[in-house]
């Protein structure tokens, strides 16, 4: 039995709890438990089918039996199915956080009962986007994830919202643009849109136009992970939305961009034709973001740039196009995810208690609620690199990887990436300094709720409701457990690294994915890579079996 | 591959038509302009399909190479309806921009605006430590580099006044009531 004929049900899962919560939209209990039952289902699924190619290997299916190249398939392979499991663990405690502050607001028929419905269409579309193998339904992916993302972002219509969410549609909308027209040119030059198939004929054109297809396709993916310069719209749009959506953006949405380009660099353009710009946009991304960030004087605001600045690693382990790198950067991928999203959930739990995420106002926050400052450390630390944690090891193994390369411009972005880390402690200590350290009489303006005795203080009026739980145990728990998950990634970082390692080795070979999609028969074009050291950078294919 | 010069000429009209609109600031103007270039884009997929063909598998008689290639146009389905759904949305939030602000513009990022504003002096980060020049020395360090202890025991700490050396904890009890200087601050000097 093929496994992969199970991948399917992690996309119609989410669209049948769409589709069920959309029916119950007046009942909000049957809704929220349909939405995290469905949820729980399609992690758990995704969890089998990570475990099925834990040790390797890749596994297609054709929907509605067409046969590839003309019909559409679906892949489950390490890297995919890894995505799918730690995007959806997230999605499922961004969920529980969610529907523990409306139930603490107490919304009987809230106006966003359409969130549910939006949100799983959500995950669909990111869980479609993870499995594609073909372009099209790569594009369509993102087209369901952006179109509900929309819906997301402006939930309740408020003027910063409609603002934000004007300047994010546009963008988003350009870029999809960008993208098909991509799609179409690719289509013109090889009459075929299955990946699989476009890694054997894309080969065969010449350079020029598999530059332009290539610069196209990156350029489309850029806006869509915020690479610099095309990331100037992230810290504008994200901070407006509300706090579990801010969360679960930052999380999921830039990580699909980098997820493309992934399979961009590596399964349609092998080769390293663009990964000195490629290099350089990583290294401006890292350093331009993080200086942002420090800027900021708005928690969210300030998240929002660390995201920017943390894509530039993802980007650099890229560009390398080396095991060590791709597999540092598939580790660090995952391991952004989770602690991106607890922190902005974090940031959640630090605007109800506080009253606001603005540093001029909030302060005080270590004594008034020890738990929620360790649950802000932590992932806090995690995410500056400090040594037990995931970031830390993520970040050792890119260091690894661009010492190993050894050109100037890798060693130049191993510098650039430990300095992007030290600013990064740099801007959440000013975070922890200011909003959780010093009295509440010091901070600028501060919250009436931060003076109050704090005994008075566990509940309060947020979002236009009075005596509100200020911190409801359902936004606390999912948010620990997201925490823990983070830590766990420490914990496991060894079996973690493994796979992330032999699914580079995998989408550097491509043999098993292109045999996986068209047969084993199909032809696996020679990666033409001028190695001028080949020993430690690049595993040549051979080792690559072995280690299968 | 034969290419209908007529589609692409108008298909280079739509894009050129569609980019300067959506670099205008007038939100209308720019839904136009994407609505362009999806439309452009779509000309764009078709013109990839070749010459116009017959109708696929319509008819066993049809050699295959007289087919039109269906497959652009099963994309170009796909983008128009994804297009409708977006230029949808897009309409409702520019309803309501307009309902909010009562402007068809794109407005500002006020939180940004503030940023790009804020001075490069930062006063928590970046001013000078204070050397402790006045009549009340407090807990801190005095001009002399030495500890300066807490007004009321006095111990060591002498400020200049009128010509004589007083002790510090005096030097506070002589000063007039209703001055300014009368009260030391609770903590710290330098904040």
């Amino acid at each position: 039995m093929n496994i992969a004929s199970f991948a399917p049900l992690a996309v119609l899962l989410p669209i049948l709890g769409a589709a069920l919560t959309f029916l119950l939209i007046r009942h909000s209990r049957a809704q929220r438990t349909v939405s995290i039952a469905l949820l729980s289902l399609t992690l758990l699924l995704e969890c089998w089918l990570l475990a099925s190619v834990w040790n390797g290997g890749t596994a297609a299916v054709n929907i509605g039996g067409w046969l590839p190249p003309w019909g559409i398939v679906m892949v489950v392979d390490q890297f995919s199915s890894l995505m799918l499991v730690v995007s959806s663990s997230v999605s499922l405690a961004v969920l529980i956080y969610a529907t523990g502050q409306g139930m603490a607001d107490g919304d009987r028929d809230a106006p966003v009962s359409i969130f549910h419905p939006t949100y799983l269409i959500l995950v669909a579309g990111v869980s479609n986007a993870f499995l594609s193998g073909d372009l099209f339904n790569l594009y369509v992916g993102f087209e369901i994830l952006l179109t509900a993302s929309y819906v997301l972002m402006t939930l309740g219509g408020t003027g910063p919202r409609i603002r934000a969410g004007v300047t994010y549609v546009v963008v988003s909308v350009v870029s999809s643009v960008l993208f098909l027209i991509a799609i179409a040119m690719i289509y013109g030059a090889t009459g075929t849109i299955n990946m699989a198939d476009l890694a054997i004929k894309l080969a065969d054109l010449d350079q020029g136009t598999q530059n332009l297809l290539h610069v196209m396709l990156l350029v489309a993916f850029g806006i869509k992970a915020a690479v610099f310069p095309l990331s100037f719209w992230l810290p504008d749009s994200y901070p407006t939305a509300p706090a579990p959506v801010t969360a679960v953006f930052a999380g999921l949405l830039t990580k699909v961009g980098v997820y493309a380009m992934v399979r961009t660099e590596t399964l349609l353009f092998p080769g390293d034709t663009f990964n000195g710009p490629l290099m350089v946009a990583a290294l401006l991304t890292m350093l331009v973001g993080i200086l942002g960030a420090l800027a900021q004087s708005d928690i969210k605001r300030l998240l929002s740039f660390t995201l920017v600045s943390h894509i530039g690693y993802m980007v650099f382990g890229l560009a390398m196009s080396s095991v060590a790198g791709l597999g540092a950067a598939v580790f660090y991928v995952a391991h952004h995810i989770t602690i991106q999203t607890s922190l902005f959930l974090v940031t959640g739990l630090i605007e109800r208690r506080g009253g606001s995420s603005s540093m001029d106002r909030v302060a005080g926050l270590a004594k008034l609620s020890p738990l929620l400052a360790v649950l802000f450390f932590v992932p806090a630390m995690n995410l500056a690199g400090i040594p037990p944690f995931s970031g830390f090891l993520g970040k050792v193994g890119l260091m690894q990887a661009g010492i190993q390369l050894g050109t100037p411009l890798a060693l130049a972005l191993v510098i650039g990436g430990v300095l992007t880390s030290l600013l990064t402690l740099l801007a959440i200590a000013r975070v922890w300094n200011r909003a959780f350290w010093r009295k509440p009489e010091d901070a600028e303006h501060p919250d009436p709720v931060l003076l109050a005795d704090p005994a008075d203080s566990a509940t309060g009026d947020r979002a236009g409701k009075t005596n509100v739980t200020l911190l409801p145990r359902t936004m606390v728990g999912s948010t620990l457990g997201l925490v823990i998950l983070g830590v766990g990634l420490t914990l496991f970082a060894g079996p973690l690294f493994k796979v992330a390692d032999q699914s580079a080795v995998d989408m550097l070979d491509r043999t098993s994915y292109i045999h996986a999609v068209l047969g084993e028969d199909a032809p696996v074009p020679a990666i033409s890579r001028p190695e001028p050291d080949p020993a430690p950078a690049g595993v040549p294919p051979a080792s690559g079996q072995e280690r299968k | 591959m034969s290419v209908n010069l007529t589609l692409l000429t108008v298909m280079g009209a739509l894009y050129a038509c569609g980019i300067y609109l959506i670099l205008e600031r007038s939100l209308t103007r720019v839904l136009l302009g994407l609505m362009l270039l999806a439309n452009a884009t779509n000309l764009l997929i078709l013109a990839t399909g070749g010459y116009a063909g017959l109708a696929p598998m319509y008819s066993k008689d049809t050699a295959a190479g007289e087919y039109n290639d269906p497959l652009p146009q099963a994309l170009i389905l796909t983008s128009i309806v994804i297009s409708f759904a977006v230029t949808a949305f897009m309409l409702g939030i520019i309803y309501r921009t307009w309902v909010l602000a009562r402007e068809d513009e794109i407005q500002d990022d006020a939180e940004d605006r503030r940023v790009a504003k804020t001075p490069s002096f930062d006063l928590e980060d970046d001013s000078v430590i204070p050397v402790e020049t006045s009549e009340f020395p407090l807990t801190m360090l005095g001009s002399d580099g030495q500890s300066v202890s807490d007004v009321r025991d006095g111990a060591g700490a002498t400020v200049k006044v009128a010509g004589r050396k007083l002790d510090a904890g005096e030097a506070a009890s002589e000063e007039q009531p209703g001055s300014l200087n009368a009260t030391p601050p609770k903590e710290g000097g330098g904040q």
